[in-house]
């Protein structure tokens, strides 16, 4: 893999063997760390920042190995070898998270740097999914597919990983950084609730620039990103990221206050004066050690450099009669289907969120099938969603049938991508050492009581999101619902918010009401529902027809009966 | 996974829990002097008076940070109810057990 290395000139490249040689020696500095804790040598204290490092946190049940997916692109045998781990170590099965990567969860400490050692195989690790770095960059599950694609945004996601991988400065920051990148029209990628939100564009001259935005972040404080400049152009884009977290880096080093997320900074500074700094820092730092040449990214592109594409034709007869006579293929098509950039291809989403099934949870025998699906019809190729679905990217249209035939035999072919039983769901306390509440168990019982694919497309867009406390994993303050576990005397209560938009319109819920029970949460949900469908006016999504008319009659409908 | 009404009269006790190191595992400590660790709930000591408790946990913490066995060790609250021991908190309930939506995994699978 080449790297693009601070203190060299971004155009120095070096070769794949020198990635590899790091994550092989940082394998077995993992390997000597735990031995040492094991025999007694380090200290639990001492050990603790160690295993974060390589993505090993202590769960309630055991041990979880976070796996990065870096920006959530896979090769078919890259998930062949997540699914042997997910035998061989864990229980045959694995979680795909919002931050589109691989979670294991009944992970033992002794094991994992043979684990470590066996995703070195397939060139993944799990550097930088923990602890106070750079983490994992994320971007559009159909990038370099999308037909709205306006820029490749995987090219630069690639760029900041190798940038900031071996960033010493950036390895130590007051606390971790997400950057997510989105280069289409569409913001696919929640872009302005990350740290850093970047959004490639072109000017009328067909070049790339990027639009910042700063100090989002979901949490506890959860703030919308603000925009810091409009336009940074390509040979800038590094230059310019350098200045954000060298200013972030200034004043989380020199005053306690601001020792927190960037989005505190932003907020406490205020934009002008947050933005007056990165631009001071970036005209000092605007030079050619920073100047990302065309040239680079060029080499980069080629990497990425997509599959041989055939020269087809859209709406093939074959697919047309396969509608035609199926109309559950059709739905699935209408739903979990994306228009490709190229001719005759499509995007296809298999939802890891069946009625009543646990999202984001994959099998080992799931994930083998679906390694051989990309094989067959995505040039081996495939995509974690941070709807915490997988995305086959490049499919032929005539292969589309063969391929929703063989997902809907194994259980994968729910055609809800992007409805109300798509829902996001963190651990919640079934897992996660941090939880109020359960998340899974509220997500299963919504999903199954909107089970009805065509009652789910008749309801629309529609993002339920829960977490299972105030950490935001589960993304609930965006959700058009969010759903927020709260612990109420040692029991399990769910906080309903409405009107969250994680796209560039992007928007924090409001709380409904009075938090109440799981079972009157999944009423509460029909109750918004049906509300809005006596609503709508047509072609009105809910979190518009909300905006027209108000909380006023969700809220009566939902708490009528307390 | 609720309470009965009845069990709030039972009496609260305490049991001290902790991980695994090597592997994880949820294990809570056994009765009797030697400081031993068992996988079971069922196996644990109780403990009725707070004092009593928070003894036996400082003597387990020393233990977990020279012997490399356990981390991560504290108590929690739990009631005999029916002969069952039932934690106060679902936390709890869940590390004893295991996931509620997977309950062929854990130990509750085992049972
Ligand atoms: C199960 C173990 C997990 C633990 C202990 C954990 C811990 C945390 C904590 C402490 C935060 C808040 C950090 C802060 O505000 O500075 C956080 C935020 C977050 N986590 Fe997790 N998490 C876990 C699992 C997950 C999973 C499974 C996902 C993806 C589905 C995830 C995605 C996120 C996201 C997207 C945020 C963003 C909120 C933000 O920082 O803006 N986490 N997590
Ligand atoms: S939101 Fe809370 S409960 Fe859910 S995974 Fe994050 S830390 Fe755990």
């Amino acid at each position: 893999m080449n790297h693009i290395a601070p203190g060299r000139n971004a155009g120095v490249y070096s070769y794949d063997d020198i990635d590899r040689r790091f994550v092989a020696e940082r394998v077995e500095q993992f390997r000597a760390q735990v031995e040492r804790r094991l025999s007694g040598e380090l200290t639990e204290d001492e050990f603790k920042p160690l295993r974060l490092m390589n993505g090993l946190y202590l769960q309630l049940h055991a041990y979880m190995l976070r796996i990065a997916v870096p920006y959530g692109v896979l090769t078919a045998r890259q998930l062949r070898k997540l699914a042997e781990i997910g035998r061989k170590y864990d229980k045959g099965y694995g979680h795909f998270t919002t931050r589109q990567n691989l979670q294991f969860n009944w992970i033992k400490l002794e094991d994992t740097p043979a684990i470590l050692h066996e995703l070195a195989e397939v060139d993944m690790h799990a550097l930088q999914t923990s602890g106070n770095c750079v983490r994992n960059v994320t971007t559009d599950q159909f990038v370099g597919a999308a037909r709205d694609e306006v820029v490749d945004g995987r090219v630069y996601a690639e760029i900041l990983r190798q940038w900031t991988t071996l960033h010493p400065e950036f390895t130590f920051l007051p606390r971790k950084f997400k950057i997510a990148i989105m280069g289409s029209d569409a913001d696919r990628a929640a872009i302005r609730v990350h740290d850093v939100g970047v959004f490639a564009k072109r000017n009328e001259r067909g070049e790339v620039g990027f639009t910042f935005y700063v100090g989002g972040g979901l949490g506890r404080s959860p703030f919308i990103g603000k925009l810091i400049r409009d336009w940074v152009p390509e040979e800038d884009f590094v230059a310019y990221l350098e200045a954000i977290l060298r200013v972030y880096n200034q004043y989380g080093r020199r005053d306690n206050i601001y020792k927190a997320r960037i989005k505190i900074l932003v907020h406490e500074l205020g934009q002008e004066k947050f933005t007056q700094e990165v631009e001071e820092e970036f005209a000092r730092l605007r030079g050619p050690k920073y100047r990302l040449a065309p040239e680079v990214v060029d080499e980069i592109r080629r990497r990425f450099g997509g599959p041989a594409f055939e020269t087809l034709t859209d709406e093939p007869e074959s697919f047309q009669a396969a509608k035609a006579a199926n109309p559950d293929f059709a739905r699935w098509v209408a739903v979990n289907v994306l228009a490709h950039k190229v001719p005759g291809y499509a995007a296809a989403t298999i939802s890891l969120k069946p009625a009543g099934g646990i999202p984001g949870d994959a099998t080992s025998e799931q994930m083998e099938l679906i390694a051989d699906l990309a094989d067959a019809h995505s040039f081996g190729e495939l995509r974690v969603s941070h709807a915490q679905n997988l995305v086959l990217a490049h499919v032929r249209q005539d292969e589309l049938f063969t391929l929703w035939t063989a997902l809907e035999a194994n259980g994968l072919g729910t055609p809800n991508a992007g409805l109300i039983g798509d829902i996001i769901a963190c651990p919640g306390l079934d897992y996660c050492a941090l939880a109020n509440a359960r998340s899974i168990p509220l997500a299963q019982a919504i999903s199954a009581r909107f089970a009805d694919p065509a009652r789910q497309q008749t309801i629309g867009e529609l993002g339920i999101k829960i977490s299972g406390c105030i950490n935001a994993c589960g993304h609930h303050h965006v959700g058009a619902i969010g759903i927020l576990g709260v612990d109420k005397k040692g029991e399990e209560f769910y906080q309903i918010t409405v009107g969250g938009d994680p796209t560039l319109t992007t928007a924090i819920g409001d709380i409904l009401g009075p938090a109440v029970t799981a079972d009157e949460t999944v009423d509460a949900i029909e109750a918004i529902v049906e509300v809005y469908l006596s609503n709508r006016h047509d072609g009105e999504r809910f979190i518009d027809t909300l905006k027209r008319v108000g909380h006023g009659p969700f809220k009566e409908r939902v708490y009528a009966a307390h | 996974m609720a309470l009965s009404d009845k069990s709030r009269n039972e009496a609260v006790l305490k049991a001290i829990t902790a991980n695994r190191l090597r592997d994880g595992e949820v294990i809570f400590l056994a009765p009797g002097p030697d400081l031993g660790w068992v996988e079971r709930l069922d196996a644990a000591a109780l403990f009725e008076d707070a004092a009593a408790a928070d003894t036996a946990l400082a003597a387990a913490k020393a233990q977990a940070e020279g012997e490399q066995f356990a981390v991560d060790v504290y108590a929690f609250d739990l009631r005999v109810t029916d002969g069952q021991r039932v934690p106060v908190k679902t936390r709890e309930r869940i590390r004893a057990l295991g996931p509620t939506v997977r309950i062929d995994l854990g130990k509750q699978a085992a049972a």
